[in-house]
């Protein structure tokens, strides 16, 4: 099986977010970046079904020169190579945009199977996956938690809400967004981590695959959000204060 | 502003966010003095067409085809292109449920749009909707605009509207008007098979009015009945931050969090949870807050409508026996 699988770089999760005044995105300056958490369930998953039945993973990430770093990261456990898909200015994109992008960085590769994460930790815009199963004309499912691969065909445990799941079944090629969670992502060894200085990373500058510059959203601004809410603090003795409670509940809030 | 409201049900069974968004719906029709349409999609499923007619729309879409009984994005992309491309709406608004994470950006690439989802509300400035989202697992908000033409695809979080402000018809009920669509078995490329449960006792927390949640606060498996009793005396159900479930104290389908469910009851009451956004993003939305915690900065406190600090181990059984007395008494 060719799979890709598509991680993407974000703020280090105990990051201190800084909003540029007047801007769209956080200082990028001062803070760490890290493997978006979910997409290395994608990554562990993607490694597992080449160990199984053989083939290839190429890790693709799209941002600026640093995400050649979660590139790296995804050599060195294991995946055996990279494509880098080069734009500085990555965030302002739109998801539509971003999916495009992907989409024809790695068509010509046509892989068996695209993997995601469920989404990202940072835009969390969640559509990446779904998108590129549309542009890339494939079948798609997402939030799955098992994958069993069998003639040319997968059959998926897809999350559903309120502790449902699904079987379904669908034909390769596809895409498939993994749920976090799945399984338990490995860390890369030593030995992992010198093979890595050997596997090839190829650069394409996003402005060169003739994307159109055509968004269809345009973040305003982010900023903290406001706190909506006044918290009455309740004291007293462990009885008195339960009685406060019951009572506030019951009387002021009623919800009881 | 002409809106589409997609609702979402299955086996005949409401998904009830439906009915925030039907609220959010409501109110952007009404604000831009546009029309509201609301579309019912399936099998079977007229008497739901007729349910969703009582409510204060112009017009209800029933779109019932042999393929759309059991979902699959294929299916209910083409049928609701089909259905966009004839009913041209400016907006098309969607619960933001698991089931339309996995067909709406589909739908709007399919249309040549963009989708601006998981939102937890919008303004109108001067005719100008802005959308409100999150970023950075809750840390930050973004106002987010389409730009271009329309149909403009968006998704409101569960928990964002209350479903109890969605307005009734003035005079009765809204037509029904049925919808054909051209589906056929050799479009759709997914297969749907069972659905299932793992967890035997598996409830439907979404629908559960109080929830009483546990966090790391609760120290040992072998504290939890102490919380049990206090759901019970309350009427409420148990459930817990992603640690507690992680550590099989309590059934992963009792997770309330980003990666368990998104609930909005009436009321949360949170013992020993600090309050991490991964959590938050789960219970945000619930009308009442009530937190107990050892530390009097943790961030659960920033949400909560009443906070007690204190010792979860004394105030539990406390509460428990309130609740009892008044309850006899």
């Amino acid at each position: 099986m060719k799979i890709g699988v598509c991680v993407k770089q974000v703020p280090a999760k105990d990051a201190p977010l800084a909003i540029v005044e007047g801007a769209t995105w956080i200082r990028e300056s001062d803070i760490g970046f890290e493997t978006n958490e979910p997409d290395s369930f994608a990554l562990e998953e993607g490694l597992r079904l080449k160990e199984k039945h053989g083939g290839e993973v190429v890790a693709i990430s799209m941002g600026p020169d640093r995400a050649k770093q979660t590139i790296k990261e995804a050599l060195a456990k294991g995946a055996d190579r990279g494509i880098h898909v080069a734009d500085t200015q990555f965030f302002k994109l739109d998801p539509l945009t971003s999916a495009r992008s992907l989409a024809a960085a790695i068509k010509d590769e046509n892989f068996d199977l695209v993997l995601t994460g469920l989404q990202s930790d940072d835009q969390g815009f969640g559509q990446t996956g779904v998108l590129l199963a549309e542009l890339l004309g494939r079948p798609h499912a997402t939030i799955i938690m098992a994958i069993e691969v069998t003639d040319g065909r997968m059959k998926l445990k897809r999350e559903l809400e309120a502790g449902w799941f699904q079987w379904v079944e669908l034909p390769l090629p596809a895409v498939i967004t993994i749920q976090s969670g799945i399984n338990k992502p490995r860390y890369a060894t030593l030995k992992g981590i010198m093979a890595a200085k050997k596997k090839e990373i190829t650069t394409v500058e996003r402005a060169s695959l003739g994307v159109p510059d055509a968004p269809t959203q345009r973040v305003e601004r982010i900023y903290i959000p406001h706190k909506t809410k006044k918290t009455e603090f309740l004291t007293g003795q462990p009885k008195e204060v339960a009685a406060k409670l019951v009572e506030k509940l019951r009387h002021e809030a009623r919800v009881l | 502003m002409k809106i589409l409201l997609i609702t979402e049900q299955r086996d005949r069974k409401w998904n009830k966010v439906s009915f925030e968004t039907l609220a959010a719906a409501q109110q952007i029709a009404q604000q831009s003095s546009g029309s509201l349409s609301g579309a019912v999609m399936g099998k079977g499923v007229a008497t739901l067409a007729a349910e969703l007619a009582g409510s204060q729309l112009d017009e209800v879409l029933l779109i019932e085809h042999e393929l759309l009984e059991n979902y699959t994005p294929d299916a209910y992309t083409i049928a609701l292109r089909q259905v966009v491309e004839s009913a041209k709406p400016d907006l098309i608004l969607l619960p933001h449920t698991y089931q339309v994470r996995d067909f709406a950006p589909k739908l709007a690439a399919s249309l040549g749009k963009g989708m601006i989802g998981d939102c937890t509300g919008y303004r109108d400035e001067n005719g100008k909707l802005i959308f409100v989202r999150q970023m950075f697992q809750g840390r930050t908000a973004a106002d987010v605009v389409f730009v271009g033409e329309g149909p403009w695809v968006a998704s409101f979080q569960a928990g964002a509207f209350r479903a109890d402000l969605a307005a009734k018809h003035a005079t009765g009920k809204a037509p029904v008007n049925a919808v054909s669509v051209d589906l056929k078995p050799e479009q759709i490329r997914t297969k749907p098979l069972e659905l299932f449960r793992e967890a035997k006792q598996a409830v439907d927390l979404t629908q559960a009015p109080i929830l009483v949640s546990i966090g790391r606060g609760i120290k040992a498996p072998e504290n939890i009945p102490m919380a049990e009793n206090l759901a019970k005396a309350i009427g409420g159900e148990i459930c817990a931050s992603r640690p507690i479930c992680d550590e099989g104290w309590l059934p992963m389908d009792r997770q309330i969090g980003s990666s368990g469910q998104t609930v909005s009851p009436k009321l949360y009451l949170a013992l020993g949870i600090s309050g991490a956004i991964q959590h938050v993003v789960g219970m945000k939305g619930s009308r009442t807050i009530a937190a107990v915690n050892k530390d009097q900065n943790a961030p659960i406190f920033e949400i909560a409508d009443y906070g007690i600090v204190g010792d979860l181990f004394e105030i539990v059984p406390a509460l428990t026996e309130e609740l009892e007395k008044s309850k006899s008494g």
